[in-house]
């Protein structure tokens, strides 16, 4: 592992010489909204705590054509995935979720667009030195300079970053720019391990996971799931902007002789996500979905995979339109353990 | 990616017959098809109570429950309900026209695990349809198993599906076939009532058996409360369960109850399991 400074005024530089597409977070209107192409303009990292929608959609696009077929033929053809991409300024839990995700991608069966998609990506982190309001990432295995899933981990420092590989890939990565980076020395590393600190104590928001994976499923009839629920709107916010959702629908489109079949991102909120064709809906009201919503994060997932599929990024508290708040949720759970 | 590497793309397969096993809105069509490649079909492997992913390409893939045992040659059966999109545009097809498949998916009945043991179904409507590959399989087998009993029951003689394969079927020694409809009409020789009170009228004794029941929600829960009060333990109790699916691996999310996914997990559940599952029979 190496760990490398990096002058903020040669970013410029440095981005320039990586041998792949560069995808950075990118503001609007003030906001920094999601991970797009680096533009010339753009001389240095935006300032964000993180994006509103999560880099996610990098390795999992919301909708993405399976294969594609002439109408009335049969032939059957798969896009072919070749982009490299870097992403640098992924904040550590969006890594972390890929990680977790990835679990379920690899589970038996492999999921090749994933996976190819996984693999072609660099994961540039940066450290979180000011987490959000809502962030609860040490509640969930995770932190503010968490390096699961990463290959490259950034701290800023003011007017330089410090780089830190994880990975043969980030090593390799590294090279490609070694004339534009010094030897970080001891005092350098001593002020990482202070941000860090610094970091963790911001995080104001916790949850006590003890016990709810095993827990929850014996709370199946609580009343606790009606009044959680309760100012539900079924806008599925919550799942599209959750770095770990995954769920997907498959649909098939025809324009002219032009066909495909694609999946979309879908939503364990939606009502349609589980009716069958007969009319029939195993979870016929919102009550249903939030506790399977919060059961597959904190309990089904734990079971299989042995993780919480949660990063504790807190997207879903941010722009849930009516203010449901998972950590309220769990503390709930908690209480009626 | 070439289709092998690839999950999602189907094959395709030909349809040699197609019929209809029962009438009205909500018909029930069966085919009978031949997978187009020769490598894969000979490499395809199914046991009794797996799915496949069946489409139409441009409309989608339903998810349905193969109703051939593989004992019977290399070919396969679906037998479908004309309900949704898809199964709307399956009913379309005609012997020459070709289907997508996928699968086989879903871990089947543990039919090596019950050799020595009397086989007892007990379906209703389209439930019979992932109960047949065990009649068949059975009957291929008949030496590795007790016996076979099967109890069928539909709304009305109409309703039966693979009809004429029962009169054959009361002719094999080791297998009896009780039939069962809800309502009295002429001509009518079996018995008239509902297939969990016709499992109690028969009151086969638990010893030595497997039960296993597919049928609407509503006649499960009722046959597994008789199966109880006759005496059957839990771990003799077998049912198939199904949800909406997409992908049909375990990646897409809907089709889970509780932990399990229907996809993978199931849809075969034994009873001692699933009565511990919250969710399995919403």
């Amino acid at each position: 592992m190496s760990a490398m400074l990096l002058n903020k005024d040669k970013w410029p530089e440095f981005v320039g010489k990586l041998s792949g597409k560069v995808w950075v977070p990118k503001v609007e209107e003030g906001e920094a909204i999601r991970f797009g192409p680096l533009s010339g303009e753009e001389s240095k990292l935006p300032e964000y705590c993180n994006t509103r929608v999560p880099p996610k959609e990098i390795v999992f696009p919301e909708t993405e054509t399976l294969y594609c077929f002439q109408a009335d033929e049969h032939e059957m053809t798969a896009p072919e995935i070749d982009e490299r991409k870097i992403i640098i300024g992924i904040r550590p839990c969006d890594a972390r979720a890929m990680k977790i995700v990835e679990k379920l991608f690899r589970w038996d069966v492999d999921d090749p667009y994933y996976l190819k998609h996984r693999e072609l990506v660099t994961l540039v982190g940066l450290a979180c030195n000011a987490p959000g309001l809502n962030c609860f990432c040490t509640s969930v295995g995770g932190g503010p300079a968490s390096t699961e899933g990463l290959d490259i981990i950034m701290f800023d420092l003011e007017d330089r970053y410090l780089l830190e590989t994880i990975t043969e890939k980030g090593e390799a990565l590294l090279k490609e720019v070694e004339g534009l980076l010094e030897e970080a020395g001891q005092d350098v590393l001593a002020q990482k391990e202070k941000l860090i600190e610094a970091a963790e104590n911001k995080i104001s928001r916790s949850v006590d996971t003890e016990g709810i994976a095993e827990g929850l499923p014996g709370l199946w009839e609580d009343p606790l799931w009606k009044r959680v629920s309760a100012s539900c709107l079924g806008c599925g916010t919550c799942t599209y902007l959750c770095p770990t959702c995954h769920c997907f629908d498959i649909q098939d489109e025809t324009e002219g002789f032009e066909a495909r079949r694609y999946r979309t991102w879908d939503s364990c909120m939606f009502e349609e996500y589980t009716r069958h064709a007969s009319g029939h809906n195993p979870r016929p009201t919102r009550r249903e979905r939030t506790r399977n919503r919060i059961n597959h994060k904190y309990s089904y997932y734990v079971d299989k995979f042995d993780l919480i599929a949660c990063v504790g990024c807190g997207r879903c508290i941010n722009y849930c339109p009516v203010n449901i708040d998972i950590v309220e949720i769990l503390r709930q759970v908690k209480e009626a353990l | 990616m070439k289709t092998s590497e690839n999950p999602y793309i189907p094959y395709l397969a030909t349809i040699e017959n197609a019929w209809y096993e029962t009438g009205g809105e909500r018909c029930i069509k069966t085919f009978k098809v031949v997978i187009d490649d020769k490598e894969v079909r000979e490499n395809w492997n199914h046991c009794p109570g797996q799915s496949a992913m069946i489409g139409v390409l441009g409309v989608g893939e339903s998810m349905i429950s193969i109703s051939a045992s593989p004992t019977e040659g290399r070919f396969l059966r679906f037998s479908v309900m004309r309900m949704g999109k898809v199964t709307q545009a399956l009913h379309q097809l005609d012997p020459g026209d070709k289907m997508t498949i996928r699968g086989p998916y879903g871990n089947g009945f543990p039919l090596e695990e019950w050799e020595g043991k009397h086989i007892l179904t007990i379906g209703g409507g389209i439930g019979q349809a992932p109960l047949r590959p065990i009649i068949e399989y059975v009957k291929a087998k008949q030496d590795l198993y007790a016996g076979l009993t099967m109890i069928y029951g539909a709304r009305t003689s109409g309703d039966l599906c693979f009809k004429d394969e029962f009169t054959e079927m009361s002719k094999c020694d080791d297998l009896s076939c009780h039939l069962t409809i809800d309502i009295e009409e002429e001509g009518w020789e079996h018995n008239v009532g509902f297939v969990p009170q016709m499992l109690l009228d028969l009151n086969p004794s638990p010893e030595n058996k497997i039960a296993i029941t597919c049928g609407p929600p509503i006649m499960i829960r009722f046959v597994l409360e008789n199966l109880k009060k006759l005496g059957f333990a839990d771990e003799q109790i077998y049912t198939t369960l199904e949800n909406r699916m997409k992908c049909g691996i375990g990646k897409c999310g809907r089709c889970n109850v509780g932990n399990l996914y229907v996809c993978k997990d199931g849809p075969v559940f034994c009873y001692s399991v699933l009565k511990n599952v919250p969710e399995a029979f919403a």
